[in-house]
């Protein structure tokens, strides 16, 4: 339960940064976030949008970012379950969408790459875009 | 509670985004393109729209690859034979990206094009580790990135093309961990 409410609270960033020491999921999601590395940064656009300001954007709503129609009219939020969800499998999750990779299937995987999503969203190279 | 129930409870308009697998039958030569053998066009086979969106989506990949090692070479913090490296390896991402633009076009599809300017870090590049480290982040992304597009292809042939560069890509990556002083191949298995 600690450990949940641990990273509950990492992942919302309710802890200031200066106070966060990363967990060793935390870590894991570090590691398992360099398979996103030939398409997505956290602070700038490529081949897929950053990941900086994720929790709670709207799906396809980075500013000049060339999202596929389907993505921009999926009509949902990031969060950790639609994150969850989508990781899993983003094809069948939004189909049509840009990202061609067959998912984190693994749960454990997923949740440590998503505590990871939301260490890094409140890290200084994150906030400097704030 | 079943997947595709739950996936409905948050993304309401994802089923009716879908745009279809059906449409795109030119596959044969085209696959031939990409896998660089012309017998292959003579077996056909069906890729769909969601195959040229992955090989889209690499091909964006690609052409970043291209504009990084082009950073790389020009940045003078390269030094021989870390430089000759980065220009061999940038070939073979040109070669990749010609293919995948002549691939997508034959099966109907219309390839992305390099952007003007990609946005790269470049204030973390200050030594030729830090280039070669930069480098080998993307060999690395680019591996994972073909791996995880290679059980999506409805082509099959495709699929084995598309592995065919994965297995490319994890080369270039060994290689770059190799001059960086690291472990080439750090595991069994990549992810």
């Amino acid at each position: 339960m600690r450990a949940f409410v641990l990273s509950f609270v990492f992942a919302v960033g309710i802890l200031p940064a200066a106070a966060r020491t990363p967990s060793s999921e935390i870590k894991a999601g570090e590691a398992i976030y360099t398979r996103c590395l030939a398409c997505h940064a956290l602070s700038y656009d490529r081949t897929g949008p950053r990941h900086c300001g994720l929790f709670g954007r709207r799906a396809g709503s980075v500013p000049g970012f060339a999202y596929s129609d389907a993505m921009k009219n999926s009509n949902i939020t990031w969060n950790r379950k639609t994150l969850d969800l989508f990781l899993a499998n983003p094809t069948k999750a939004i189909p049509g969408t840009s990202m061609g990779y067959a998912g984190v299937t693994d749960g454990k995987e997923r949740a440590a790459l998503i505590a990871y999503l939301g260490y890094a969203n409140d890290s200084a190279e994150c906030k400097k875009q704030q | 509670m079943s997947f595709l129930t739950s996936i409905d409870e948050v993304l309401p308009d994802s089923r009716r985004s879908f745009l279809g697998k059906s449409g795109l039958l030119l596959s044969g030569a085209a696959v031939a393109l990409l896998a660089g053998q012309d017998a292959l066009a003579a077996k056909g086979g069906a890729a769909s729209d969601e195959d040229v969106r992955i090989l889209n989506t690499a091909l964006g990949a690609e052409l970043e690859a291209i504009a990084a090692y082009q950073l790389g070479a020009e940045s003078g913090l390269l030094q021989k034979p870390a430089l000759d490296l980065a220009v061999t390896f940038q070939g073979h991402h040109k070669e990749h990206a010609d293919v995948l633009a002549k691939t997508i076009a034959k099966l109907g599809g219309k390839p992305v094009a390099a952007k003007d300017k990609y946005a790269f870090p470049t204030d973390k590049l200050k030594s030729q580790a830090d280039v070669l480290r930069f480098a080998a982040m993307l060999e690395k992304g680019a591996v994972s990135a073909y791996l995880g597009a290679v059980p999506l292809f409805g082509n099959r042939d495709l699929a084995k093309a598309a592995a065919g560069i994965l297995g490319d890509e994890a080369m270039h990556w060994a290689i770059l961990r190799n001059a960086l002083g690291e472990a080439p191949v750090p595991s069994a298995f990549v992810s």
